[in-house]
């Protein structure tokens, strides 16, 4: 008696034994149909994407390079320095000192701002866990993948650059791509 | 149909020409055309969708260092690729691209008609073995040696197969020199009645190039580079161009012995267009099986030389006698 497994199992597909005149054959009809494979792979043109020029579009989810928040219409920062990205982060690439806002520097919405917001970005692992941490919506996770640079001082990211919109944009893919 | 010593100079200098124009081109269709079979798009970064690339690897191996390892024999390191490309180039001047005086002037389209063709053209053939038997054993490193065994005992394996399948064309054609040979192909090409002949020349000829899918003596995920793993700059960019060299040559016999030569529908001046196109067409078929087979194991390549090809072989030669004796 066969149980569902066994019906469920894929068949197991064995080569033919070695020897004898159908060898002959079948190396034969083999080899042509191996020519076959290669040339349709001609017909079918090739699946390259030109990195450089052309790029992979993300998905909008994708967690790419951070961006820091002002609010539209007053132009004042997200971000409280309230160090709970800091905290979330399983990295410890986050660094915050919070500094008060006075009447005469309002720099953030709340009393107090992040006078110094850095993100080491040859530590981050790009979790998500600050966007998530943060109360304000300051942080979030942009789309922008490549962050490669020459010197590892320059992969520590200010809060200057992480407030400027990303140098250059990568593709995001639409809706049912 | 004597020519003049200024003619064969001329004509020296026209194969050297055209040969070594012909190379660059297989090369680049060869990177390109495996790429497309990959799925890949090949080279595209230098000139035009990459045509110049084939330029731009000899610059970069000429200007490249000649390494010479302390354990090799630096006169025959050097030596080396020097003898595979000369032998080569010399196969090359045999090859029919035209009849006698098709153009007019009292010269043929061919370096020269040796009435010994196919024998001229297995005596180059193994001389052209020495090359990368003495470049593997001179430089001085195991996996040189491995590949330059490996070189040595495929050429005894396959030359006996080819020379066998090359005698039943040779008998059909009643001539060794391959512009008669071609003469008799102007009513049915010798790959009709030669059929057997012809697979086992193409076997054959993939193992004496020494290209996929019989290509130990390199045998790259085996054996590093095999003969050629210790040679840099353009003394690897010689045996490079000769391999592609004797594509081209084996694809030359096989066009002319089997596939009619400089035969084709249209005025005979057009003789060499044609011959050139079989060639390439030839030459494709090869890039075609590289990028189709892998390589086979030692042992296969042994006992497929020796209890496969050679029986076929020896038996075509035999069943051809019969019926020409017959007929």
């Amino acid at each position: 008696m066969t149980t569902d497994w066994q019906d469920a199992a894929a068949p197991i597909n064995r080569g033919p034994e070695p020897g004898g005149i159908g060898a002959v054959y079948r190396v034969f009809g083999e080899t042509l149909r191996g020519l076959k494979t290669t040339l349709g792979r001609v017909a079918e043109g090739h699946h390259v994407i030109q990195y450089p020029e052309e790029k992979t579009p993300v998905y909008p989810r994708f967690r790419g390079r951070h961006k820091l928040h002002r609010f539209e219409d007053t132009g004042l920062e997200k971000c409280v320095g309230c160090s709970l990205c800091a905290a979330a982060c399983p990295a410890k690439c986050i660094r915050v000192v919070a500094a008060e806002n006075t009447p005469d520097k309002q720099v953030s919405a709340g009393e107090r701002y992040a006078a110094v917001y850095e993100i080491n970005m040859s530590r981050c692992i790009f979790c998500g866990y600050c966007e998530v941490a943060c109360p304000f919506d300051a942080i979030t996770m942009g789309n922008d993948y490549e962050l490669s640079d020459y010197h590892r001082s320059d992969l520590i990211f200010t809060k200057e650059m992480l407030l400027a919109d990303p140098p250059e944009h990568t593709p995001l893919r639409r809706e049912g791509e | 149909m004597v020519e003049g010593t200024l003619i064969m100079i001329a004509k020296s200098i026209v194969i050297f020409a055209v040969f070594l124009q012909l190379v660059p081109i297989i090369l680049l269709g060869d990177r390109k055309l495996m790429g497309r079979m990959q799925s890949r798009i090949g080279p595209n970064r230098v000139g035009p969708r990459g045509a110049f690339q084939p330029i731009a690897d000899v610059l970069k191996l000429l200007s490249k260092e000649q390494f010479t390892p302390a354990t090799a024999v630096p006169w025959m390191m050097a030596i080396a690729p020097v003898i595979s490309v000369t032998t080569a180039v010399a196969t090359m001047a045999i090859i029919p691209f035209g009849p006698y005086d098709v153009w007019g002037g009292g010269f043929g389209l061919y370096g020269i008609d040796v009435s010994i063709g196919l024998l001229y053209f297995f005596a180059f053939g193994s001389l052209a073995f020495y090359g990368t038997m003495l470049g593997g054993w001179s430089s001085g490193s195991k996996y040189s040696f491995l590949g330059a065994m490996r070189a040595a005992a495929q050429l005894i394996s396959y030359e006996v197969a080819m020379g066998l399948s090359l005698l039943g064309v040779a008998m059909t054609a009643g001539s060794l020199s391959l512009v008669e040979i071609v003469d008799h192909q102007d009513t049915i090409w010798f790959v009709v009645p030669q059929f057997v002949g012809f697979c086992i020349f193409l076997v054959a000829g993939f193992a004496e190039t020494a290209r996929a899918p019989f290509d130990l003596p390199e045998g790259d995920a085996e054996i590093v580079g095999g003969y050629n793993t210790e040679y840099g700059g353009m003394r690897f960019g010689s045996f490079f161009m000769a391999e592609y060299m004797e594509v081209l040559v084996i694809s030359g016999i096989a066009a002319t012995c089997f596939f009619g030569g400089w035969h084709g529908p249209g005025p005979e001046a057009l003789a060499p267009l044609w011959m050139l196109l079989k060639i390439l067409v030839g030459a494709v078929l090869f890039i075609w099986v590289r990028a189709t087979l892998p390589r086979l194991r030692y042992d296969q390549l042994m006992s497929f030389g020796w209890k496969i090809l050679l029986p076929l072989a020896t038996l075509n030669v035999l069943v051809t006698a019969i019926v020409l004796v017959a007929t």
